[in-house]
Formats: structure tokens, C-alpha cells, sequence
């Protein structure tokens, strides 16, 4: 789909610069962390930023469990939904106690499974239930032309949806009641005696469990098979020309990107509190993907932060316009129920019709750090460098509307987070704006002198 | 005898009504380069896919090292449309996939470059000894296989080097200057240890210069990666240097076999080929 000209940090990096661009990012990883940590502290608990965080964490998993697939490895699947759902359900099932099964289970005798698991074995359990259901999608669809499986697992999501809500299987999956009271991110508070909460870690303990599983993604990007996935991505024919089988590859994608996905589910359901069928409907899908390309198709940092932003817009900074505005005796048009969305949609289709890169392009947080590669580059004909150049002028204006976009989104929003990372942003784009303008006036005083050179060897010859 | 590398029996490939290639028979010895060469539209280039397995022949067998790679026969609506010969002999469906063939020890490049676009071209290297790779999934996923990677790099990095292409390693694979982007190809297809090595016009868009050097690299990695090569080409100056044989197809038949020498003479090819197009 949309591709960069420039890959990002899963190139082999150079030498000198790739320890100092790790450790920085590894530094503002750990800063997010210890950040986190502290304000859960500090702010009260009810604050609407857990809120975010959480569900924030959360969808950044999932999204970049979609990236994997349709950033990485060029398969379009649109099951996010549906292998969220059977995380969530195998999670749920898995770890409400013993005692509350009666409860819960009200109308089916307190249900089939009497017993219940930790939590990190259900999660990892959860994950497993969501791979073994894509593995045995995959294996007739993944051997057809890629456009099948977005089909099939659109399709699929809808099936899982429905069937989990048939009261047959009510004995497992509660219908269409509500699966409650297993052990959501408030549970991971640590409470003294007195049931007052000592130590807040509700929102912490999501932002390591997605932390870990997204370590895992790109660790898997960096090795061989995600050298594999991507080439498979850039070319399915010279890949498979190149020894690489095509069905295993994408088949392996697809299990580990549902893995997490189904992860991810769990996480919705411990951030629910309670859990239903009914909730996971394809357009939990295509807010999803909508976060994939906003953050921009194939960067996993993309992601991440695209995550956080889509969700605190949801459910924060545009809350204000679904409710009714007076300024004196004058209501303000236009805001009533509803009208969020609207606005969200056309935020979101100026964002995919004019900055198809997406926040982040293929770039990684590493990149973000480097110093921008020059002067090592080989000699090249004048010809050649003037083309460069022109490619480079080209990326300074796209540079450019991202830096005004960035900087709006700054200003509209004026929060915190936002002004970090669009600070960040903008600090590094405009680098990079500055350095392809320099280039361009290069291109054109090497493209006059390349005419002229061409000229001379005409008139040469002639 | 000397060992036959990759055999062509009477390969028929017919698309819809089009007869592609026409019931093609050929030999490629060990140690040879062999060149394929005919007017544009001859087929040469869908000889090359049924050989690496992009396309099953529609009737015929091809044979790598002595083993059967694909055999194939017209089966349903072609059974009627087939206009080829040598029907029934070949009863036998065998296919492979073209990764499968790949790991067999035959690497091929494209006519129209196929690099990984979004990737190093050390990543375009290193992708061809995925295949090879000895650690598991579970393993490489990890990042556990340290050792081994840095092997990879190593070799693959060693390998650009050869080539001329170290000075580029980082850089991303079309960013190159076309010329390397060839070299690039070819350097990929290296990577994954071919006995036999099928070029599908690597001197297209080259100069006369750029082909000279072209035909040394060419002699060069055959000498020192132990190749057979087996190429399509339409720069006479570098068939008639290089090829130890050369194949002349038009319109999907065979019409000329021999040396430079041999089909600088005949009379057939000279009216099909050399006498409209080149020279
Ligand atoms: N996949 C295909 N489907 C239909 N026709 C094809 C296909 N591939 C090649 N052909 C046809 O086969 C003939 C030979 O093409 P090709 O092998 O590319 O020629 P060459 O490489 O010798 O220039 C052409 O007429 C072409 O249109
Ligand atoms: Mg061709």
C-alpha cells in the first residue's frame, strides 16, 4: 500500500550511531514508564488520562499486532475484531473464581469450567485460542490471492460474533450475558490492610504487558523471518524466487499477529471490566487499522503513539462536542450527540487523503535519534546526485505539511502528550525539511550544470 | 558424459490460445554458460518461469540435477485447446514451487528488477540465506541465534564486497543507480549457493562499456562460485563472447543450436533475428 522510499531501524544499522540511538530510545521508553508510574501516584485514580493510558496501551498492541500483517508482511486482514473477541472470552473464562461462577453463569448452572487460572497463564492462553483460530483460517485462504483474506477474516469476525452470543454455548460463553468479575487492571493495585490502595499499578501493569508483547513483535521484525515477511511484502514473486515459502511465512505471520491480537483482547476485557460479544463489531476493526495508518503502515512506533492519540481524542479532548454548548443565551450549532464523530471521520479522512505516511512513515523511534546520513555517501555522477536531490526537495515539502500538521494538532489540543510527541515530531521533521531544502538548492544548481556538461559533449561530438 | 545441470524436455507452455514455447528441448551441461536468445515475444523469458517454477508447463518436464522439478500434461479445457505436441507422454503431474526449486540450486534474476524496495541491499542479501537459516523459529524470533547472524552478516556483507556493492550496503535498494541495481540482482540470487544461475537480460539499459564489464563479472562469478549460467540476452557482443552455447527460440520453437560461431552462420537465425534486429 503506501510506501516509504526509506526503510526504517530494521535496516542493519551503521556502526557508530546505532548504540547511541538505542540508548536514547530505550531512555524515553523508560521516562514513559517512570512517568506513568509517578502520576498513577500522584493524580487522582479517577483522572480521565488512566482511562486513556489504558485503553491507549491496549490498542497499541493490537495495532501494532495489525501492522505486523497488513504494514509488514502486505496481508490485508480485517479479523482484528474477531481474534480480540476470543482473547478476551478465552481470558474471561479462564480466570473468573470459582466462587463467582454461580453468579455469573446465572441462567447455565454456573457453567462448564470450574476452575480458574492466573492471569499470565490465561493471557498467554487467550493468545494461543486467537493463533489456532487464524491458523486454521489460514490454512485454505492464505494459499489464495491476497485479497481473500481480507474477505474471509472480515467474514470470520462476524461468525465468531455471533456465535459466541448462542445461547447453546451458553454453558461456555454465558450468551449473550455479560462475562464479569475475573480480574481486571484495577485488581493489580496493591491494597493494604485497611483496603486502602498503597501502591497504584492498574495502569502501569498494562503499559508492561503490551510493553512486552510489543519487545516481542519487533524482535521477531528484526530477525531473519521478519527479513522474510517484509521481502515477502516488497515482492511475493522475487521472494519466493529467493527460497522463501510463501504459505509458512504468511501463515506464521498470521498466527503470531492474532496471538497478540487475542492478547490485546484480554486487555479490552480487563479494561471493560466486564466483557460481551456484541461489542466487538468490525468497526472496532477499522478504528484499528485507521490507527495503523494513521501512525503510519510499517512503524511499529507509529503505533504506538497514533494508539494514544486516537484513543484520548475519542475519548477526551473531542468529548466536548457531542454536548450541547451555551455562550450566554446562545447555543452553539452543531454540537449535540453525535457530532464527534463526524468531526473525528473528517479529521481522519484529511489524514488519509493528504498525509498517506502517516505520522511516522516507516520511521522508528531509533531513526529519531540518528544523525542524518551524508558525507560517507560514494561519489556519484552529477546527473544522478541532481535526481537525488530533486527525490530529497520532494520529502522536504512532505516534511513540511507533516511539521503543520503536527504543530496544529499541538495547538488544537494544547495536553500534554500530545505536545510532547508532535514537539519531538516537529523538532526532528523540520531537521529534515532544512536539510532537503539545502538539497534542492543543490539539485538546481546540479541540474544547470549538468545541462551545461551535457551540452558540451553534444557540441563535442557534433 | 559430463553431468547435464537443468533439462528442458519438450516444454509446452500455452496461455488461453498463445503457444508461448513450442515443445522446447534443451541441455545445460555443468560449468557451461548457455546462452537463450530470439526476437522480443520469443518466449524466452517464460521458459525461464516454467523452469523455476512460477509457471507448471502445460505439457513436458524439466529436470534439475537429475530430478524431476515439474512434468505436466493439458488438463481440463486445455485438453481441447492445446495445440502443442508430444501428447501423453508425460502423464505424471509433478510440480514444485519456485522457493522449493530455489533451494534446489537454481537462483534466477528478473528482466524488470525485483528487489526488495523497502529494504538495505545488505537486507536483500541476507533475505536469500533465510532459506538456509539453521536456527528455528522460536529461536530467530527471539533474537536468540546471535552467532548466526552475525555470520550471515558477515557473509552476506563479504559477499557485497566481491561484487562492489560493500560502499552501498546500507543504503536502500532503490535508491540504487540502475546499473547496480542489476548488480544488486544478481548478487541476491548468489546468496542462496545456485548450482545454476538463469540471468534474464542482465545488460538491458546498460552501455557498451557497462556490458564489457558486465561479461567479465559474469565469467568471474562463474568461475568463482562454481556456476553454471544460463542467460537471456539481446547484446550480441556479449552472447557471442561469453556463451559457450547458445539456443535460439522464435516464436516459441527452437530454430538454431551451436556455438557463437556456428550461429553467427545460420542462415535461419540471420533471417529470424540477427538480420531484422541487430546489426
Ligand atoms: N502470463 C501470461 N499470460 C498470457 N500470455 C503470456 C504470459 N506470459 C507471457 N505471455 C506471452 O507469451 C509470449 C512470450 O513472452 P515472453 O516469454 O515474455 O517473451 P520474451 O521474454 O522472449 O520477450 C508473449 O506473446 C507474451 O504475451
Ligand atoms: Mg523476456
Amino acid at each position: 500500500m503506501m510506501k516509504n522510499t526509506r526503510s526504517g531501524s530494521y535496516a542493519q544499522p551503521q556502526e557508530k550511531t546505532v548504540k547511541l540511538s538505542t540508548v536514547l530510545s530505550a531512555l524515553v521508553i523508560l521516562l514513559v514508564y517512570a512517568a506513568v508510574f509517578v502520576a498513577e501516584q500522584t493524580l487522582p485514580s479517577t483522572s480521565i488520562l488512566f482511562t486513556v493510558l489504558k485503553k491507549g496501551a491496549t490498542y497499541a498492541l493490537v495495532a501494532v499486532s495489525m501492522n505486523l500483517l497488513n504494514g509488514f508482511t502486505g496481508l490485508f486482514s480485517l479479523g482484528q475484531a474477531g481474534f480480540m473477541l476470543i482473547g478476551a472470552y478465552a481470558y474471561g473464562i479462564l480466570t473468573i473464581p470459582v466462587e463467582q461462577r454461580m453468579n455469573v453463569y446465572q441462567y447455565y448452572d454456573g457453567g462448564i469450567v470450574q476452575f480458574a487460572l492466573p492471569v499470565v497463564p490465561a493471557l498467554i492462553i487467550a493468545g494461543l485460542c486467537a493463533a489456532a483460530f487464524a491458523f486454521l483460517i489460514g490454512l485454505p485462504v492464505l494459499r489464495l490471492k491476497s485479497d481473500y483474506l481480507a474477505i474471509a477474516t472480515l467474514g470470520f469476525a462476524e461468525i465468531v460474533r455471533t456465535i459466541f452470543q448462542w445461547d447453546k454455548l451458553g454453558f461456555l460463553t454465558n450468551g449473550s450475558n455479560l462475562l464479569r468479575e475475573y480480574p481486571t487492571f484495577n485488581d493489580f493495585n496493591i491494597k493494604g490492610a485497611d483496603g486502602e490502595v498503597t501502591l497504584y499499578l492498574s495502569t502501569l501493569v498494562p503499559f508492561i504487558i503490551a510493553g512486552v508483547c510489543i519487545a516481542l513483535i519487533v524482535l521477531l521484525l528484526r530477525s531473519s523471518y521478519g527479513r522474510a515477511f517484509m521481502a515477502i511484502r516488497d515482492d511475493e514473486i522475487a521472494a519466493e524466487a529467493m527460497g522463501i515459502n510463501l504459505a509458512k511465512h504468511k501463515q506464521i505471520a498470521f498466527c503470531v499477529s492474532s496471538f497478540f491480537a487475542g492478547i490485546g483482547g484480554a486487555m479490552l476485557a480487563m479494561y471493560q471490566n466486564t466483557v460481551q460479544a456484541k461489542a466487538f463489531t468490525s468497526a472496532m476493526t477499522y478504528e484499528i487499522l485507521l490507527i495503523v495508518v494513521i501512525g503510519g503502515i510499517g512503524s511499529v512506533t507509529g503505533s504506538c503513539i497514533s494508539s494514544f492519540l486516537f484513543v484520548a481524542c475519542s475519548e477526551w479532548w473531542l468529548r466536548f462536542l457531542d454536548q450541547k454548548q451555551m455562550i450566554g443565551n446562545f447555543e452553539v450549532p452543531l454540537l449535540r450527540n453525535g457530532f464527534r464523530l463526524v468531526v473525528f471521520s473528517i479529521i481522519i479522512m484529511i489524514v488519509v487523503l493528504f498525509f498517506r505516511q502517516g505520522i511516522m512513515g516507516t520511521k522508528e523511534l531509533p531513526d529519531l535519534f540518528k544523525p542524518r546520513r551524508g558525507g560517507k555517501k560514494p561519489k556519484r555522477s552529477v546527473k544522478e546526485k541532481a535526481e537525488q536531490a530533486k527525490e530529497n526537495a520532494k520529502e522536504a515539502l512532505q516534511a513540511e505539511e507533516q511539521i503543520t500538521l503536527t504543530a496544529a494538532e499541538a495547538a488544537e489540543t494544547g495536553a500534554a502528550v500530545a505536545a510532547e510527541a508532535a514537539g519531538e515530531e516537529a523538532a526532528s521533521l523540520k531537521d529534515k525539511a532544512e536539510e532537503a531544502k539545502e538539497a534542492l538548492k543543490e539539485a538546481l544548481a546540479q541540474e544547470a550544470a549538468a545541462a551545461a556538461e551535457a551540452e558540451t559533449v553534444e557540441g563535442g561530438e557534433a | 558424459m559430463r553431468e547435464i545441470v537443468m533439462q528442458m524436455d519438450n516444454v509446452t507452455m500455452q496461455f488461453g490460445g498463445v503457444v508461448a514455447v513450442d515443445s522446447l528441448s534443451l541441455d545445460i551441461y555443468k560449468d557451461e554458460i548457455v546462452a537463450l536468445i530470439g526476437p522480443n515475444g520469443a518466449g524466452k523469458t517464460t521458459a525461464f518461469n516454467v523452469a523455476t517454477g512460477v509457471y507448471a508447463p502445460t505439457n513436458g518436464r524439466v529436470l534439475l540435477r537429475g530430478k524431476i522439478i515439474a512434468q505436466g500434461h493439458p488438463t481440463g479445457k486445455m485438453k481441447h485447446m492445446y495445440a502443442g505436441t508430444h501428447i501423453g507422454e508425460y502423464n505424471k503431474l509433478i510440480s514444485h514451487t519456485p522457493d522449493k526449486i530455489c533451494q534446489m540450486g537454481m537462483a534466477r534474476t528478473f528482466q524488470n528488477i525485483r528487489l526488495f524496495k523497502n529494504m538495505t541491499v545488505l537486507e536483500n542479501v541476507l533475505v536469500a540465506r533465510h532459506m538456509r537459516l539453521n536456527a528455528g523459529f522460536f529461536q530467530s524470533a527471539l533474537n536468540l541465534n546471535l552467532h548466526e547472524e552475525r555470520r550471515l552478516r558477515r557473509e552476506c556483507s563479504d559477499l557485497l564486497d566481491m561484487l562492489g556493492l560493500s560502499d552501498l550496503m546500507y543504503e536502500n535498494a532503490a535508491s540504487l543507480p540502475y546499473g547496480k541495481q542489476r548488480y544488486l540482482e544478481i548478487a541476491r540470487a548468489l546468496a542462496t549457493d545456485p548450482r545454476i544461475l538463469l540471468l534474464d537480460e542482465p545488460a538491458a539499459g546498460m552501455n557498451p562499456q557497462e556490458t564489457d564489464e558486465l561479461s567479465d563479472f559474469i565469467r568471474k562469478i562463474k568461475e568463482d562460485f562454481n556456476l553454471t549460467v544460463f542467460l537471456i540476452e539481446h547484446h550480441m557482443n556479449l552472447v557471442m563472447d561469453i556463451s559457450d552455447r547458445i539456443y535460439v527460440l522464435d516464436f516459441g520453437k527452437l530454430i538454431a543450436e551451436g556455438t557463437p560461431e556456428e550461429i553467427q552462420k545460420n542462415p535461419a537465425v540471420i533471417a529470424a533475428y540477427l538480420g531484422v534486429e541487430e546489426e
